[in-house]
């Protein structure tokens, strides 16, 4: 566990590394969303997350839904930079008979849900902000999901759930990169006002920008922001964030770094070959 | 059934508290004791089914035992990639109960009818699934499931449904219910067609035929054995079903049979030929539509015991009577 910035800072560079060696090794897709996360993740992972790596299934561990289940890839290397299974299982991603599949699977430590499919993570979330609750447990939910899923009617059937059985212990964290699998989220179908969105359904809303770890910790420090609220947190984020020829391009939702792309990048990233 | 359901369910909350009741804004008349007597475990989650398969899902990961409650085709199909993804693949404790299987809804429209729910829900791994013949089965079917870990799906019919077992069966999930042996055909029933079968089994009985009913509350894991032994005994298993004969009980019962080494036993499925209706009426009436009515049942074993003995070219045995055509609907 870390609390300072400059820890997370470096757990966050962690993240885009191995995204990117692992994406490259397994010409997998997705790198793109999976480094547009690695901020939120390595200040959850780092320093927000009540968890212990060594008891994964502790009762009373805070739990995080990764709803966006196609960017795996940051959520696994996320895992293994902090404890919960060796590195070398990264060298699996998506090799034939590896527990890390291309989307987040369970029985991997530490993953809380298996999710891939859009728009099923944040009811999964109620439900065990919800089990909390009724059970009298202090832990807390925090559900990570992208912008494009905020197209699904189950996110806004779960949205409004939330604060009708104010589960001030849920926090929906969106990763609000602005590009969905087929274009801009603007062009394709437009979440704006998102804020005033979920605000209007009952949240309590705040929103940072998505790579800066001080705003970060700062809001993710104080939850509930509002006793009686789930929070959202929007995060406004960079699609491929971190390596220059990545960021704001759809394509790289899709493609994977040849050896000359992941050789550039990881020079960006500061990596000695 | 319903009314027998919930009073199983509360005394099971009654003495287990990891039982919790989510509805989705159905059950008026039915699931208000239940939401009285536990209102910290009950919760009417609104009209939003994937969000109700969702969150329960989400608390059976804490440790509950979590049943959902609608109407017909709300709690499966309206969510269906929801107990996929969230319920089956993480085994959750989830018990899935639909009132209103078959055409208990019947006027009320084709929305209405859950015709295919057993089939889709059957192919879902995991899933267990489980219809009830009487109210006395679905009584013992909610007790059996509390305590059974893993995704399960109740299809219940409605209300008013006759009691067919003289006293309890000895239940399990997974095992038919043999009511009675006959060497000439054996009813295979799910769901509320029992009494029917009961009746044409007693009808064909009447008339010189030997007739046996099996009742088999359980669909998925299919009781294989019973069947096995059941083709072994009789000339011909005529399945009956408030359902698609695609994908049902039919469907399972052969899936079985072909199986079964040197079987010459002959197999009829009746319930719905792949279709919805359009014709609009009580469950009664579109039973009848169905081939589903007792005199149409005992039709249906006539004709296909006659078609059996002729395809066999077996001396006829004496038929009460001739029928000129296969029964109406029926396959």
């Amino acid at each position: 566990m870390v609390s300072d910035t400059s820890a997370v800072s470096e757990l966050a560079r962690k993240i885009r590394v191995q995204v990117l060696r692992m994406t490259h090794k397994a010409k997998a897709s997705h790198v793109g969303t999976s480094l547009s996360i690695a901020d939120i993740l390595a200040v959850l992972y780092g320093s927000v997350l009540q968890i212990q790596p060594t008891e994964p299934e502790s009762p009373d561990r805070d739990r995080l839904i990764v709803s966006k289940g196609h960017s795996a890839a940051a959520v696994y290397a996320a895992l293994a930079e902090t404890g919960f299974y060796p590195r070398t299982w990264l060298d699996t991603y998506c090799q034939d008979g590896s527990r890390l599949a291309g989307h987040v699977t369970r029985g991997v430590p530490g993953v809380e849900a298996s999710t891939g499919s859009l728009g099923h993570g944040l009811a999964i979330g109620c439900g065990m902000a919800l089990g909390a609750k009724r059970g009298q447990n202090s832990n807390r939910v925090f559900v990570l999901m992208s912008d494009g899923e905020c197209d699904e009617g189950s996110t806004w059937e779960a949205a409004l759930f939330g604060p009708h059985h104010r589960l001030d212990n849920l926090v929906a964290i969106i990763d609000y990169n602005k590009i969905q699998s087929f274009g801009s989220v603007k062009e394709v179908l437009d979440l704006e006002p998102l804020a005033d969105k979920w605000r209007a359904f009952g949240w309590s809303v705040q929103e940072v920008d998505g790579h800066d770890h001080g705003q970060l910790l700062d809001v993710l420090g104080r939850i509930p922001l509002v006793e009686g609220r789930p929070t959202c947190v929007i995060a406004h984020t960079v699609k491929g964030k971190g390596v220059s020829f990545m960021e704001h391009q759809l394509a790289w939702h899709y493609k994977s770094p040849d050896a000359e792309q992941l050789r550039e990048a990881l020079q960006e990233l500061e990596v000695r070959q | 059934m319903r009314t027998a359901f919930i009073r199983a369910l509360r005394e099971a909350a009654a003495t287990d508290d990891r039982v919790f009741l989510l509805v989705g804004d159905l059950g008026y008349s039915v699931v208000e004791p239940f939401a009285q007597e536990f209102p910290n475990r009950f919760l009417n989650i609104g009209v939003a089914e994937q969000n109700l398969a969702g969150v329960a899902a989400g608390l059976a990961s804490s440790g509950k035992v979590v049943f959902t409650y609608s109407i017909g085709n709300f709690p499966t199909l309206r969510c269906l990639e929801h107990i996929r993804n969230d319920i089956c693949y993480h085994q959750a404790d989830v018990k899935i109960v639909a009132v209103g299987g078959g055409m208990a809804y019947g006027s009320l429209g084709m929305t209405h009818h859950a015709t295919e729910d057993l089939a889709i829900m059957r192919a879902l791994p995991g899933m267990e699934v489980i219809a009830p013949g009487d109210p006395i089965e679905t009584t013992l079917a909610t007790r059996a499931i509390v305590t059974r870990p893993g995704p399960c799906y109740l299809r219940l019919g409605k209300a008013g449904e006759p009691v067919v077992h003289d006293e309890p069966p000895p239940f399990t999930v997974g095992k038919a219910l043999t009511l009675s042996r006959g060497s000439d055909v054996t009813f295979v029933s799910t769901g509320g067609m029992l009494a029917a079968a009961v009746q044409a089994a007693e009808q064909l009985g009447q008339t010189g035929f030997s007739v046996g009913v099996v009742s088999m509350p359980t669909i998925k894991p299919l009781d294989a054995d019973c069947l096995r032994a059941v083709a072994g005994q009789c000339e011909l298993i005529v399945t009956v079903e408030e359902h698609n004969v695609i994908g049902g009980l039919g469907s399972a019962v052969s899936e079985v049979l072909v199986g079964v080494h040197g079987s010459q036993v002959g197999l009829k499925k009746v319930g719905v030929q792949d279709r919805f209706y359009e014709e609009i009426g009580s469950q009664e009436y579109l039973r009848a539509q169905t081939g589903l009515t007792v005199e149409q049942l005992v039709d249906a074993a006539e004709t296909g015991l006659a078609e059996r003995r002729l395809t066999n070219g077996q001396p006829e045995k004496p038929i009460r009577k001739q029928r000129e055509s296969a029964t109406r609907g029926n396959a």
